[in-house]
C-alpha cells in the first residue's frame, strides 16, 4: 500500500469504529451550516482549551478496535459529544517540541527540537492577544519541562516581546519548590527518554515560583502536599491547569501532555500506561470545564495528538518505540472538538493538516493568523 | 568533497578489510550521488567487525552497483540526485565520519521537508537491490523462540494477541523443564547445521546453561560494560556544549577500549554487544528493551537460523536521569510490566524474522515461561486456532519445525 492508502485506511478505521461503537454520524450526511455560535458577544465569553494528546500515540493503541480498551473515557464519554476528525496529517518534523510549536503557529516550524529556542513564526497566543487586545493573563500554556519553555512566544518582529502566553512548566516548578530531598516526588519528575539528559537552559517568560502564590493562590506547602498525591508529570500538569482555570480563567489555555513519550525507553507496558492515564486526564479536564462557572457552557476543547509513532511493519523503525521514519502511521492522527457550538456525535473524514488548527481558531475566535500556512477547517466556518 | 574527487589514500583510517573493499570499488563510488554514499560507507567502515551475512550483503551490493551501466545508474539514482543538501554537509568529512554525516543529513532532510522524498528513494533502491540478490537456500527453516513472563505467577490478560491470527494457540502445554528443552532443541540445531553466528541465545537476565554452538548475549553478563557506559555518559554530559545530539555522536564513536571492555576473543561479537548498548534506546536501563533490541539486531544483522530470546523482569520505572546514573541499583523489578513488554517484543521478534529470506517456511514459538500457554506460527500449523494438546516444550518445538 502507498503511504496515502495507509493514511486513508487509518482514518477509515477510526471512522468505522466510532460509528459502530460510539454511535457517531458521518459529517457529510449533515447540513453544512456552521455549528458554531456567532456574534461578538459570544466571542467575548468564549473559552478555548487545546490539549495535545502527547507525545505520540498510534492508532492501534487508541482508536483502532484493538486499542479501544486503552481509551475508555475518550470513546464512551467524550467521542459521543464531539465532532471527530479522522484524518489529520502532520507533514512537519516529528519531534515533540518542534511539532507542538508548529501546532501553535500554524506553520511547519524547522527549529532544532532539542534547543530552547522560540518558534520562528507568530504563535496563536500572539495573534489572539494582539488582534483581540487581550491581557497576558488571558492566555496560558502548561507544558512539560523539556524545552517547551519558549513555546508561548515567537521571535517574530511583527510582535513585540511580552505579547505571547506565559508558560508554566509544572516539573520545573516542582523542582524549584522542592528544597532538599524529593524522593517521594521523583515519579513526577520523569523525563522522556528522547532527551533524558538535558533540560535546556530556561529562559523567556516561564512561570516564577513566587507566582504560585500570587497567581495560583497556592502556598508552596499546599502545592507540595498535593503533588505527593499525584502519580505522573501529566497529572501535575492537569492539576496546574485546573488551578489556572479557577484563579485566572484564561480564554485560551493550551496544555501539552507528554507521559506517553516514555515509549522511547522501549517498554510497551509503560507506553500503554501513559495512554490510559492521558485518556483519564482528558476526561478529568472536560469534567472540570463543566464544573467551573467561567467555563461551563461556553468552552470549546480540542484534543489532538502532535503526531503518531512508527508502524510495526516499517523496517526502518522499531514499532511503537520511536517516531523517526516519517511513515504514514507516524504522520496520521485525529482531532476531537467538544463543547460550545460543536456539533455533537459527528465524524468528519475530510483530510486536514495539523497546521490547520491555528487558522481554525482564528476563524472561530476572530483573529487573523496572517503567517499561518494552514487553512480553516470548513466544518467550523 | 565530491564523490568524483575520491582518492584511495583518503580511506587510510579505515580498518584493513574495509579499506580494501572501498579501494577496489573506488571507480563505482566516484559515480554515486553524495547524498547516498555515506549511508553505504557507514556500513562498510565496520566491515571488519560485521557478521558473515552482513559482509556477504555488502559485497553483493557493491558488485551490483559496479555492474550498472551509466544509463542504469542514472535511473537507479535519479531520485537521490534530486535531493539538495547544504554546503555545510558537502564540506563535512563524510569519508571518515559517515555515521555523523547521515545523522546530520537526516536533520537536514527533516528541516527542508525532503524526508519523504528520501524515504521513497531509499525504499525504491532497497526493493531493487533485493530483487537483484536472489536469496540463497537455507540449510534449515528459520526458527524463532520467545520465552516471556519469567517471575509472573499468574496473568489474567490475553497473551500473544497480535500473533494469534498467524498461528495456533496452545493452552495445555506441560511447562516442566521447558527452557531446558527449548535450549536443547536450539543447541541440537546448531550441531546439525553448524553456521558461523547462525544460532543465538539472548537472555534478558542471567543466561542458563546452553550448548557450545550457540552465540550467547545476556543482560547480566554485560553489567560491567553497562555500568562503564553509564559512567562514561554521566561524565560526558557534564562537559560544556553537550546536548542530546552531541551525546549521540559521542556514543557512536565509543570503542570497546574506551569502556575498558574485556576482550572476549571474538571482536565481532564484542562490537555487536557494544553497539546494542550505544545505539539502542533504553537498552542500558531496561532488560526487556535490551532483549527486544538485541533480537531485532541479531535478526537484521546476523540473519540466524535459530534465535531463542528469554525475557527477564526489568527494573521498575524511575526518573530517567536516575535510571541512567544507576545510583540506586536495580533491586526493584516489575514482572507484570515486563510480561507485557515481552509479549509485544515477541510479536516484533516474529515480524523481524519474517523480513528475512525463507519467511514462508520459518517457524516461531512463543511460551509463557512456567505456564501452559504457548503459540506456534509454522507453515504446517493452522492459523487463528486453539489447541488443547498436552505437549511438553520439546514436543511443541518438534511440531513447530517438523
Amino acid at each position: 500500500m502507498t503511504p496515502r492508502e495507509i493514511a486513508v485506511g487509518l482514518s477509515r478505521s477510526r471512522r468505522e469504529f466510532l460509528r459502530t461503537t460510539a454511535g457517531l454520524a458521518l459529517g457529510a450526511a449533515l447540513g453544512s451550516s456552521s455549528p458554531f455560535v456567532r456574534g461578538e458577544a459570544a466571542r467575548k465569553k468564549r473559552k478555548t482549551i487545546v490539549v495535545t494528546f502527547g507525545g505520540g500515540a498510534r492508532d492501534q493503541e487508541t482508536f483502532a478496535p484493538e486499542g479501544q480498551e486503552n481509551i475508555p473515557h475518550l470513546i464512551s464519554e467524550l467521542a459521543p459529544q464531539s465532532s471527530f476528525f479522522t484524518h489529520v496529517t502532520n507533514h512537519g518534523i516529528l519531534g515533540h517540541y518542534v511539532a507542538t510549536a508548529s501546532l501553535t503557529t500554524g506553520v511547519y516550524e524547522t527549529l532544532n527540537n532539542f534547543s530552547a529556542v522560540p518558534p520562528e513564526h507568530p504563535t496563536v497566543f500572539e495573534y489572539f492577544r494582539k488582534d483581540l487586545r487581550r491581557p497576558a493573563s488571558d492566555t496560558w500554556v502548561v507544558a512539560p519541562s523539556n524545552g517547551f519553555n519558549r513555546i508561548g512566544e515567537s521571535d517574530s518582529r511583527s510582535f513585540g516581546p511580552g505579547m505571547g502566553a506565559a508558560v508554566i512548566l509544572p516539573k520545573h516548578l516542582l523542582s524549584a519548590t522542592a528544597h532538599g530531598p524529593t524522593t517521594d516526588l521523583e515519579h513526577l519528575l520523569r523525563d522522556n527518554y528522547e532527551t533524558p539528559l538535558y533540560t535546556p537552559e530556561l529562559g523567556g517568560s516561564e512561570f516564577e515560583v513566587q507566582q504560585l502564590e500570587s497567581i495560583l493562590r497556592l502556598s508552596v506547602e499546599d502545592f507540595m502536599a498535593h503533588a505527593r498525591t499525584l502519580s505522573s508529570p501529566d497529572e501535575l500538569s492537569v492539576y496546574i491547569a485546573k488551578r489556572l482555570m479557577q484563579q485566572e480563567a484564561p480564554s485560551l489555555l493550551w496544555i501539552t501532555m507528554h507521559d506517553i513519550d516514555v515509549a522511547h525507553s522501549g517498554a510497551y507496558s509503560l507506553y500503554i500506561e501513559g495512554i490510559r492515564r492521558t485518556d483519564r486526564l482528558c476526561a478529568e479536564l472536560w469534567k472540570a470545564v463543566q464544573t467551573e462557572p467561567e467555563y461551563a457552557g461556553n468552552t470549546t476543547m480540542f484534543i489532538l495528538p502532535d503526531f503518531g509513532r512508527d508502524s510495526d511493519y516499517e523496517p526502518g523503525g522499531n514499532g511503537f518505540q520511536h517516531h523517526r521514519t516519517g511513515d504514514a502511521a507516524s504522520r496520521t492522527t485525529w482531532m476531537m472538538a467538544l463543547g460550545a457550538g460543536v456539533r455533537r456525535g459527528v465524524v468528519f473524514d475530510e483530510p486536514m493538516q495539523s497546521v490547520d488548527l491555528v487558522p481554525t481558531l482564528g476563524a472561530m475566535l476572530g483573529f487573523s493568523p496572517g503567517e499561518a500556512q494552514g487553512k480553516p477547517i470548513k466544518e467550523f466556518l | 568533497m565530491q564523490p568524483h574527487d575520491l582518492q584511495a589514500e583518503q580511506f587510510s583510517s579505515y580498518p584493513p578489510e574495509a579499506r580494501r573493499l572501498v579501494v577496489s570499488h573506488l571507480e563505482t563510488f566516484r559515480e554515486l550521488p553524495l547524498v547516498f554514499i555515506p549511508g553505504l560507507l557507514r556500513e562498510i567502515v565496520d566491515y571488519d567487525f560485521k557478521f558473515p551475512a552482513e559482509r556477504s550483503a555488502i559485497e553483493s551490493e557493491l558488485a551490483l552497483l559496479s555492474a550498472l551501466t551509466p544509463p542504469q545508474r542514472e535511473v537507479r539514482f535519479r531520485a537521490f540526485e534530486q535531493l539538495t543538501i547544504s554546503p555545510k554537509l558537502e564540506q563535512f568529512d563524510w569519508i571518515n565520519q559517515p555515521a555523523q554525516f547521515t545523522e546530520q543529513l537526516s536533520a537536514h532532510l527533516w528541516s527542508t521537508h525532503q524526508l519523504d522524498a528520501f524515504r521513497a528513494a531509499a525504499t525504491e533502491y532497497g526493493s531493487r537491490l533485493q530483487s537483484g540478490m536472489p536469496p540463497q537456500p537455507l540449510a534449515v527453516r528459520r526458527l524463532g523462540i520467545a520465552v516471556i513472563g519469567q517471575g509472573v505467577m499468574s496473568y489474567d490478560g490475553q497473551l500473544f494477541k497480535n500473533l494469534r491470527a498467524h498461528g495456533t494457540y496452545f493452552n495445555q502445554i506441560k511447562p516442566g523443564r521447558g527452557l531446558e528443552l527449548l535450549l536443547e532443541g536450539v543447541a541440537s540445531r546448531s550441531q546439525a547445521y553448524p553456521v558461523s553466528y547462525g544460532h543465538w541465545y539472548v537472555d534478558g537476565g542471567l543466561e542458563s546453561g546452553h550448548g557450545p554452538g550457540l552465540t550467547c548475549v545476556s543482560y547480566r553478563s554485560l553489567e560491567p560494560l553497562r555500568a562503564s557506559l553509564l559512567r562514561n555518559v554521566s561524565a560526558e554530559i557534564q562537559k560544556p556544549g553537550m546536548g542530546p545530539e552531541e551525546l549521540r555522536t559521542h556514543l557512536a564513536r565509543i570503542t570497546p577500549s574506551d569502556l575498558e571492555m574485556n576482550p572476549s576473543g571474538d571482536a565481532v561479537l564484542d562490537r555487536f554487544q557494544l553497539k546494542i548498548l550505544t545505539e539502542g534506546s533504553g537498552t542500558q536501563i531496561f532488560s526487556t528493551t535490551f532483549a527486544q533490541w538485541t533480537a531485532r539486531e541479531v535478526l537484521r544483522r546476523a540473519q540466524p537460523l535459530s534465535l531463542l530470546v528469554r525475557f527477564a523482569p526489568r527494573q521498575r520505572q524511575r526518573p530517567m536521569n536516575e535510571l541512567l546514573s544507576n545510583t540506586k541499583g536495580e533491586s526493584e523489578v516489575d514482572p507484570m510490566g515486563s510480561l507485557i513488554d515481552a509479549d509485544m517484543a515477541s510479536y516484533y521478534h516474529w515480524i523481524n524474522q519474517q523480513r528475512l529470506s525463507g519467511y514462508g517456511e520459518s517457524a516461531f514459538l512463543a511460551w509463557f515461561e512456567g505456564h501452559g500457554e504457548a503459540l506456534v506460527v509454522a507453515p504446517t500449523l493452522p492459523r487463528g486456532t486453539t489447541s488443547s494438546s498436552a505437549l511438553d516444550l520439546g514436543q511443541l518445538l518438534s511440531l513447530a519445525i517438523s
